[in-house]
């Protein structure tokens, strides 16, 4: 499993990778798109959708199971990779380029993990 | 008493003993007491010879009309034999929804093809396996265009009564708002809808043709409805839809409709068959059943349900409608109906429809049963009646003829291809 | 095989209509269609032979054992066919007077008195044209009650988490909230757990009983009991009432009502998915909301109640509390084999169905679903898999009272050589099916890449 330690990660098994401009982008983890199996078909957040800490955005469907997306971060969708309609399997294959969606006017400041904390998290998890 | 076990009386008492018990009650030893059944009260069983005559004695004192002008949802057409011939094959008719994929290619290849015949007749991208019948397509279309801020459905007055009392029984479930649109002389009053359009709004819905028979300006109702953000929503009928202006054509986003006609005999009601199709992009928000074409494990093609991640099963409270069955053998009878009759054959259904009509329309008009309404129709109108209506269809019942449906005080007519030029002289004849 | 599209012959048709003794009309051009459905173009042995391909392609209890748990595939009879085919009651028109269809209304009304008396309800309807279609009538019944006396906060259903999917779809569809009631280590509902969850916004509960284990719940009454103290309703999902006619009624439990699977229960074909009627009775107080609940055009699917009430008129009170009891024997002497090798979590006190848990063998590389795929291979369907969701690795079993004592002892060692051959090498249910009209097939390309329709 790779764990990337450019980015921070939620307990609930998104990356975030922030910009210079203070907006992060979130993506599911290799260890998520492993539990899920082969993800069909992502259902992604509005542009313009204000959310909150631990709020369910989304959803990315495998063949038999559907799993909520939950925004790590509080803030504005201001951005959702549309290539992930049709191309929904590179969640499964790149999961840390296939980002989801880009969250801006970040509000205060969540608890996101280091690589190694989501490392030992997911070790604790199985 | 009739029954259908197999397993002897000793095999039975061999069965029993095997799970050391000695009486069938002792399976039952987890119900409590207290809630233990008496017999029931209704009479015991009866040998097969017996239920036929008593089923026989039911079925035979309703009247069957040798000659029907009767339709306003429910039409009567000609079923080629080859229709009733395959759906009756039994294993089409004993199996079960085809959740496993390789016992079940059969099922699943002729719903693939019904959902292609569906996207032929709409001109849509997508079509699901079916639902229960026209009203509740109507309801299901409308609860899936909703979305965050847009839930309010706007529906035609000219919609089918019972199409209407539906989607009001599915809208008042969910809480959410619905509007009729005005009719003007007999067709939805457009003017009044781009009135009714706002933000608040998902969807719009209109029959074509209507209720009335008259056919709908579909393509300028699906403008007004998309210049206001809402979807339109077609309900159609399918053997008008050979020769009218598809949904597809007319920038409709769904459409659904009553599938009876396909194919189905008139059955007091049902079952019939609710088709629905949609756009690519609403596709994946359908309910019910959709069948898709993929390979199997040495790479030859194969069919398997698909996209059940929206349904009830997988996402259980959050699914957008419980439906978890289709009409699959009615969906089987409408495709092998529009099978046999060919593009040429399902247009010349329909254009015999409106040559009868038309010509019913005319001599009833010269006997004094006028047009209601002037707008242009298929195969039904709404006339006046010159004298009193339910003495006049007594009169005609009396003859073998069902006629039209009384509509506050005025007649529904209908006519499709079985009704021959000798019929409509006939009918004109008695009724004069 | 080929697909009707791809062996169509432009100009080949059938000859079925006269030609039209009447002039054309000519429309409007602004409402003609331009682009002509692309249907295909036939002969008649052209579909009689595709069709007759198709049906050896599909596996129907006509072809053999169906034990698909919580479907009830008994054996379809065939005067039951023959009845709905009778011209009195298929060429009728819905909007018939009354004078001329008295056969017709005598037909429904008799139906309903008799699923009535099965049920130990008052009144009922026939509208409903499925089981989730019934769930969805029933809790609007509830919903209009608790409107009717004001008492508008009561916005939540609760359901067991052993629930078929459709009830809390249907909650939702009917604007409630779901609260899930967890189940014991016996497979019930932890009564406990039931009463913190009841609360003055408790609008109902939807339970199956027996439930979708196969086992009566014990505390019924005790549930039923809570439930209407707090000021709720009881739904029933009739969908195992297969189990218990002519033994208990939902009605003398305390359920004020229930939807009956007529295409379950009383013997109607499932047609590969519809049509069925779900349906809904009730107690007298909720008769008046069920007069103008209106769910579907005209009255439901007659035809279906036809075959129905000719199933209800030939097994009658004896029989139908005989097809009960002969059920639940076979669903318990099936167990009693299969037991030899498979493990039954919850099976002591089952009644016409059962579930197998495939959880210590999956471990070891055998799943529910190699199971499954080997049943194919040996001309058996597959029980339901993966479900009821409180059980791993689930194979739920329902043999029904149609099959003879040879099928379940023929089928049992079946299942037992598929075991014993998948647990020796596990490889072999990985692979199968192998003599089935495909192998597996790809159902993650399916889904990503959806091809719903035929393209040409």
């Amino acid at each position: 499993m790779q764990t990337p330690n450019e980015l921070l990660y939620a307990a609930s098994h998104e990356w975030i990778l922030f910009a210079d401009d203070g907006s992060a982008k979130v993506g599911l983890t290799d260890f998520a798109q492993h539990a899920l199996g082969d993800i069909v078909f992502v259902n992604l957040p509005e542009v313009g959708t204000r959310v909150a800490v631990g709020e369910s955005v989304g959803d990315v469907e495998s063949v038999k199971a559907v799993s909520d997306i939950y925004s790590p971060l509080a803030g504005v969708i201001v951005a959702v990779n549309e290539a992930l309609m049709d191309a929904p399997e590179s969640l499964n294959g790149d999961p840390y380029g296939a980002w989801l969606f880009e969250v801006g006017e970040i509000e205060g400041k969540a608890e996101l993990l280091s690589a190694v904390a989501y490392d030992a998290f997911c070790e604790e998890a199985k | 008493m009739g029954n259908y076990l197999p397993s002897t009386d000793a095999q039975q008492r061999e069965m029993l003993a095997a799970l050391g018990l000695s009486e069938k009650e002792e399976l039952f030893s987890s119900v409590p007491r207290a809630l233990r059944a008496g017999a029931l009260d209704m009479p015991n069983g009866k040998p097969e010879f017996e239920v036929l005559r008593e089923m026989e004695r039911l079925a035979a004192q309703n009247t069957v009309f040798p000659s029907v002008f009767r339709g306003a949802g429910a039409y009567r057409h000609y079923i080629p034999a080859i229709v009733k011939s395959v759906t009756s094959k039994e294993s089409f008719v004993t199996a079960y929804t085809p959740y496993q994929a390789e016992l079940s290619q059969g099922v699943l290849q002729s719903i693939f093809e019904y959902q292609t015949m569906i996207c032929e007749l709409t001109g849509l991208a997508a079509a699901n396996a079916s639902v229960y019948d026209g009203a509740t397509a109507a309801a299901e279309a409308a609860a899936l265009c909703r979305e965050r801020g847009r839930t309010k459905t706007l529906l035609s007055a000219g919609a089918h009564p019972d199409v209407i009392a539906v989607v009001q029984t599915y809208c008042y479930a969910s809480g959410h708002a619905l509007e009729l649109i005005p009719l003007r002389d007999g067709a939805t009053d457009l003017d009044a809808l781009a009135g009714m359009i706002d933000g608040t709004v998902s969807a719009v819905y209109m029959q074509q043709p209507n209720y009335f028979g008259l056919i709908e300006d579909c393509a300028r109702a699906a403008q007004v409805a998309h210049a206001g953000g809402a979807k339109f929503i077609m309900g159609v009928n399918p053997i008008a839809a050979a020769i009218l202006k598809s949904p597809g054509e007319c920038g409709a986003d769904i459409a659904v409709g009553e599938g009876q006609p396909l194919g189905m005999p008139l059955s007091f009601g049902g079952p019939y068959l609710g088709f629905m199709a949609s756009t690519t992009a609403l596709m994946r928000k359908l309910p019910g059943r959709i069948v898709g074409q993929t390979v199997d494990a040495d790479g030859r093609c194969a069919f398997t349900l698909t996209l059940q991640a929206r349904e009830q099963h997988i996402r259980r409270e959050k699914a957008a409608s419980n439906i978890c069955s289709n009409q699959a053998l009615c969906a089987m009878t409408a495709a092998v109906y529009l099978a046999a009759m060919g593009p040429q054959g399902l247009k010349e259904v329909a254009e015999q429809c409106m040559a009868k009509a038309h010509y019913l329309a005319e001599r009833l008009d010269a006997i004094g049963f006028h047009r209601v309404h002037c707008g242009a129709f298929f195969h039904e109108f709404l006339t006046t009646c010159p004298g009193n209506v339910a003495v006049i269809l007594k009169a005609l019942e009396a003859r073998g003829i069902l006629g039209g449906l009384e509509i506050e005080g005025n007649i529904l007519w209908c006519a499709t291809e079985m009704n021959s030029k000798e019929e409509i002289d006939r009918l004109v004849e008695v009724l004069g | 095989m080929k697909l009707l599209f791809e062996k169509s012959v432009q100009g080949r048709k059938l000859g079925l209509l006269p030609v039209c003794d009447l002039p054309k009309v000519e429309l409007d051009d602004c409402y003609v269609r331009n682009q002509a459905p692309r249907l295909p173009e036939l002969s008649e042995s052209d579909l009689s032979r595709h069709y007759s391909e198709l049906e050896r392609r599909t596996h129907g209890v006509n072809n053999g054992f169906y034990p698909l748990g919580s479907c009830t595939m008994k054996y379809n009879p065939a005067v039951n066919e023959q009845v709905a085919r009778l011209a009195g009651f298929a060429d009728i028109h819905p909007l018939q007077s009354a004078d001329t269809v008295p056969g017709a209304l005598e037909a429904l009304r008799l139906a309903e008195t008799m699923l009535a008396e099965v049920s130990g309800m008052d009144a009922v309807t026939l509208q409903p044209a499925a089981g989730a279609h019934g769930e969805f009538t029933g809790l609007l019944l509830i919903k209009k009650h608790h409107e009717s006396r004001g008492d508008t906060g009561r916005n939540v259903i609760l359901v067991p988490d052993s629930a078929h999917g459709t009830n809390p779809a249907t909650a939702a569809m009917c604007g409630m909230r779901v609260a899930h009631i967890p189940s014991g280590a016996d497979g019930c509902v932890d009564i406990g757990k039931l009463r913190a969850a009841v609360g003055a916004d408790t609008a109902g509960i939807m339970l199956t009983n027996p439930n979708t284990l196969g086992i009566f719940e014990k505390d019924i009454a005790e549930i039923l009991e809570i439930i209407h103290a707090a000021g709720a309703l009881a739904y029933c999902d009739g969908a195992n009432l297969n189990a218990i006619m002519g033994i208990a009624r939902p009605g003398d439990m305390g359920f004020d009502c229930i939807h009956m699977n007529l295409h379950k229960t009383f013997s109607t074909p499932h047609g590969g998915g519809g049509p069925g009627v779900g349906a809904v009775a009730c107690k007298a107080f909720l008769g008046e909301f069920l007069q103008d609940t209106r769910v579907k055009a005209f009255h439901g699917n007659f035809l279906v109640v036809i075959r129905a009430l000719a199933y209800m008129l030939t097994l009658g009170a004896d029989g139908l509390r005989a097809a009960s009891e002969t059920a639940v024997l076979n669903a318990n002497y099936f167990k009693k084999l299969l037991a030899e090798r498979y493990t039954v979590p919850h099976g002591e006190n089952c009644l016409h169905e059962f579930v197998i848990s495939m959880e210590k063998e999956a471990a070891q590389g055998v799943t529910a679903l190699d199971i499954a795929k080997l049943l194919i291979d040996r001309g058996i369907h597959p029980p339901t898999i993966y479900f009821p969701l409180i059980v791993r690795e689930a194979l739920m079993v329902e043999p029904t009272e149609t099959e003879s004592r040879e099928t379940l002892d023929e089928a049992a060692r079946v299942f037992i050589e598929i075991y014993d051959a998948a647990m020796a090498d596990p490889v072999l249910g990985k692979v199968a099916p192998q003599n089935a009209a495909i192998r597996r097939p790809d159902e993650v390309a399916a889904a990503r890449s959806p091809v719903v329709r035929y393209t040409w």
